[in-house]
């Protein structure tokens, strides 16, 4: 809902536009030159949310509208960098490194990815498949002009690279794919957008993983499409390690097809304003959706989850769970959708939403809904917002264990559900470790 | 399930029990609303000049706001030059003395819809103010209730006898300024309940009113204002019933409860009115704000809604919690059948020192009626040791109906403890197969198991009320599933 053309604009962007476009891959493409220049006449209509926005009721933007942003269509990459990329490494994985939303060759591997990769499995930068394989890429554009919101608006207009991974029928990838985006500069804005398409019975795993320095206040903008044909398998773990005065807003969307499995893992620590949206749509007969969240958040961090879980067809099934552990002055916000459309029968829905408050100071935000036009369907959802229990901690005391260590036992505990799921062991042992660092306080 | 679309045809096939109309001479303003009309009204209600001057404000004031779109209902856009503001039954405006001088035929209307008026009524211990339209015709128990120094009138009233009170209390818990429907009642309501209780009494019977929506193309525009002073106790019943027309009408009514140390107000409401016909055409929009205040420490504020009727329904029943240890509750059944509509639920603001809630949500669905819940828990930051426990669970008959859950929780203090669950499911096929193969019909079947979905909530209500809820839900489902 636009209320006026008080609404922030982010007049920088306006103006950066019509002479950066010509940098932007594909820039020769007429199709993809037109869904850049619908995206952007949609973002200068939309402006950024406003706190009068229904989803954005919570999470004002007000601070990224002030300010004035760096788009650049060319990169430096440092020695800094470099050991960046080692510090955040995973092991057992094939790596891509972007570096402020451009994809670096030199610091991804193995490389070359391809030497490595099963047939009919492509994986590469997003601004070489345009060129390379635009009748594939081109369908997930079509829509650019319709973006929901600003932010979705100005990645498509401004997007200047990211992962395009193809899986044919039956390509099944043994490592994870590691998506590693650096951001360096300050007051940087840059634009990812990966692709993921999986064919029939393909299968894949692949971490979305943010990182940037703590003192700027940059502004990380991103969006991921994700496509299951029949039977396909994606787990999708998008891992947000943002510096702690960035601004990061995310949005996944996966389109299910018929028996296919989408597992998402959503799990931010860093950055000062964060908000992701999650969304699938269980598009054709049997699909099976989990989605789970872990924030964790102290200063004065604000995250928000905003996840939609769209049944359009019969059978399906879905389970969800985002976990919070809020200190000091942190802010969390959950919106959780569930919708069961008319023809969606024997749906089996679940959803829960769980948040720890550590201090007086935090607070919580949460609003699972549920929208259900079908009758034979079976759904529930939960919230709660609570301390740690006073007779746990009495009974870890009363048993010799510290203060400090009781509350930090039960607060990793409470934690550790959201990443049961986590399949690739390096990858869980890496977000187990992150929890102490997170709320050095408290843990 | 073969049978189902036969018995839903049967189920359609219900009328509504109570839309006749009564033939009345009536008194009322000119279509459409002005500051004329707002003086109008005013000045035939001979209001002092302090009530004039409230209506105007709030008058002016709506006319800077633009009605809310964002309750999942949908309907034509309501025309409000299109709407008499005020109507009430001729040669009443005086006031009736006793019943000997009530209009018999109206007198005829009330026996038709059950409200217990006379004599036999007594044994139930009823006290009734009947709002007929817009004036309220008569009012037993007055005389017994005074003697405990119990003012229960109706609102014309009481703002000329006990202005003192109207002027303290009005528009304390619902400010003239608080939304579009609430506003509009502040410039153009007709009558309404007052009821004060003095400090550390406990009323001795069940308040209650009944209002009923007669005259074609009028808007009912009601105010209710309860008082509980220090330690006294109330329970209030509420029951809405309407002809039934083609048009749609508006009824945009407040009700402002404050509840003072120790407390407590039980209010009870059974709406039931006009729902539309079987192809959703005509209906009441019933847009109503209702708001409890716990002021003070220890208070109580429970809410008990059974919402059968309606087009439209859009009513959030709110409990402020204030005073420290003060309590609020919510217990609500919503049906909807046919082409209805339901944004229903609460809103429960912990503001005080181990303030608590409970928030107890049915809703059915059938045919093509779309049920929302929609609820807010906010725990202030001064809301220390605040507790919450919310539970919404839908019912869904027949594969055209939607059941929606808003749930919105906000807390900004640790020491909260906030919970909510919900679930939507159908009856299940295995649960109906149980009960006919021990020789229950599919229907009594049906009926059992919604009485026992009901019951946490049927519980809450005063025995009258609860059998006549138990027979509106019968009425309005019979045979919905088989």
């Amino acid at each position: 809902m636009r209320i006026g053309p008080e609404e922030p604009c982010v007049p920088g962007f306006l103006s950066v536009y019509p002479s950066l476009a010509a940098q932007l891959p594909g820039a020769a493409l007429p199709w993809l030159k037109r869904s850049r220049d619908e995206a952007f006449d949609r973002f200068a209509a939309l402006g950024l949310p406003t706190t009068r926005d229904e989803d954005w009721k919570y999470t004002s933007v007000a601070a990224i509208a002030r300010r004035v942003f760096r788009v650049e269509a060319a990169i430096e990459v440092s020695d800094e960098v470099r050991a960046v990329v080692l510090r955040h490494a995973i092991e057992g994985t094939q790596r891509m490194v972007f570096v402020d939303g451009h994809f670096v060759p030199g610091l991804s591997q193995p490389m070359p990815l391809r030497a490595t990769l099963p047939e009919g499995a492509r994986i590469g930068s997003l601004a070489q498949a345009v060129e390379a394989w635009a009748d594939d890429v081109a369908p997930s554009f079509a829509a650019a002009g319709d973006a929901a919101d600003g932010f979705t608006a100005l990645n498509a207009a401004f997007w200047s690279d990211g992962a395009w991974i193809d899986l044919a029928a039956g390509v099944a990838l043994e490592a994870p794919v590691h998506l590693l985006f650096v951001t360096t500069r300050s007051d940087g804005a840059s634009f990812p957008r990966n692709l993921i398409r999986a064919g029939e019975g393909a299968s894949a795993t692949v971490i979305e993983h943010h990182v940037g320095p703590d003192g700027a206040g940059y502004l990380s903008d991103t969006v991921t499409r994700i496509v299951l044909g029949r039977g396909a398998r994606i787990a999708h773990t998008k891992l947000q390690q943002e510096g702690r005065k960035a601004f990061h807003v995310a949005d996944v969307a996966a389109e299910q097809g018929q028996d296919s499995a989408f597992l998402s893992h959503a799990l931010a620590f860093g950055g000062q304003l964060s908000r992701a949206a999650i969304a699938t749509r269980l598009g054709a007969e049997g699909c099976d959706a989990k989605l789970a969240g872990l924030y964790v958040g102290n200063g004065r961090q604000h995250m928000d989850h905003h996840t939609c879980i769209d049944h359009a067809s019969p059978r399906g099934t879905s389970r969800e769970l985002y976990k919070g552990v809020l200190d000091e002055a942190a802010r969390a916000v959950f919106n959780g959708r569930v919708i069961v459309r008319p023809d969606a029968q024997r749906t089996d829905a679940l959803q829960s939403n769980r948040n720890l408050l550590l201090s007086e100071e935090a607070e919580v935000d949460t609003k699972p809904q549920l929208e259900i036009w079908a009758d034979d369907v079976k759904c529930a959802h939960g919230a709660t917002v609570g301390q740690l229990d006073a007779d746990q901690l009495h009974y870890l005391r009363a048993r010799g264990i510290g203060e400090r260590d009781a509350r930090a036992l039960l607060i990793r505990a409470f934690a550790a559900d959201a990443l049961a799921g986590i399949e690739h062991g390096p990858l869980r042992a890496r977000l187990e470790s992150l929890l102490p660092g997170a709320l050095p306080e408290a843990v | 399930m073969g049978k189902r679309p036969v018995q839903l045809d049967e189920l359609i096939s219900q009328e509504y029990r109570h839309g006749f109309y009564t033939a009345l001479d009536v008194d009322d303003v000119p279509r459409g609303l002005s500051e004329d009309v707002v003086r109008l009204i005013s000045a035939k209600k001979q209001e002092p000049a302090f009530m004039l001057e409230w209506r105007l404000k709030a008058f002016r004031h709506w006319l800077t706001m633009t009605e809310p779109h964002w309750a999942t209902v949908r309907h034509p856009p309501i025309d409000y030059q299109d709407i008499v503001y005020y109507s009430a039954p001729r040669g009443k405006a005086d006031g009736p003395k006793s019943l000997a001088e009530v209009d018999p035929e109206l007198l005829r209307t009330y026996e038709k819809l059950g409200v217990p008026l006379q004599e036999r009524e007594l044994l139930a211990g009823v006290a009734v103010d009947a709002v007929f339209d817009s004036v309220s015709v008569a009012t037993t128990f007055k005389e017994k209730l005074g003697e405990l120094g119990i003012i229960f009138c109706s609102f014309s009233e009481a703002v000329h006898n006990h202005p003192e009170l109207v002027q303290e209390y009005l528009g304390s818990v619902v400010p003239y300024t608080d939304n579009f429907f609430a506003t509009l009642n502040s410039a153009v309501f007709s009558d309404g309940s007052f009821c004060y209780i003095p400090p550390g009494v406990r009323c001795p019977m069940e308040l209650s009113t009944y209002f009923r929506i007669n005259a074609r193309n009028t808007g009912q525009f009601e105010r209710t204002l309860i008082i509980a002073d220090r330690g006294a106790y109330v329970s209030y019943l509420e029951g809405c019933t309407a002809p039934m027309r083609d048009e749609n009408q508006l009824h945009a009514a407040v009700v402002e409860l404050i509840a003072r140390e120790g407390a407590q107000i039980k209010y009870s409401t059974v709406q039931n009115w006009y729902p539309g016909d079987k192809d959703g055409k005509g209906g009441i929009y019933n847009f109503v704000t209702k708001r409890g205040d716990c002021r003070e420490a220890n208070s109580k504020i429970s809410w008990t809604q059974v919402e059968t009727g309606s087009a439209i329904t859009w009513k959030y029943p709110s409990v402020i919690l204030r005073g420290d240890n003060s309590v609020g509750e919510f217990h609500s059944v919503a049906l909807t059948n046919h082409w209805q509509q339901a944004d229903t639920g609460t809103k429960m603001i912990h503001l005080g020192r181990n303030t608590k809630s409970t928030i107890l949500s049915k809703g059915i669905s059938a045919g093509h009626g779309s049920n929302a819940y929609r609820g807010l828990v906010k725990v202030a930051k001064s809301a220390v040791g605040a507790r919450n426990y919310t539970q919404c669970d839908s019912l869904l008959l027949g594969d055209r109906c939607a059941a929606h859950t808003f749930p919105y929780i906000e807390v900004k203090n640790p020491t909260a403890r906030v919970e909510h669950e919900a679930s939507t499911s159908r009856i299940g096929e295995d649960q109906l197969f149980y009960c006919q193969s021990r020789g229950i019909s599919a229907e009594d079947a049906v009926s059992l198991i919604v009485s026992g979905f009901c019951k946490e909530v049927f519980r809450q209500l005063p025995m009258e009320f609860a059998v006549e809820a138990q027979k509106l839900l019968g009425v309005s489902l019979e045979g919905s599933i088989g």
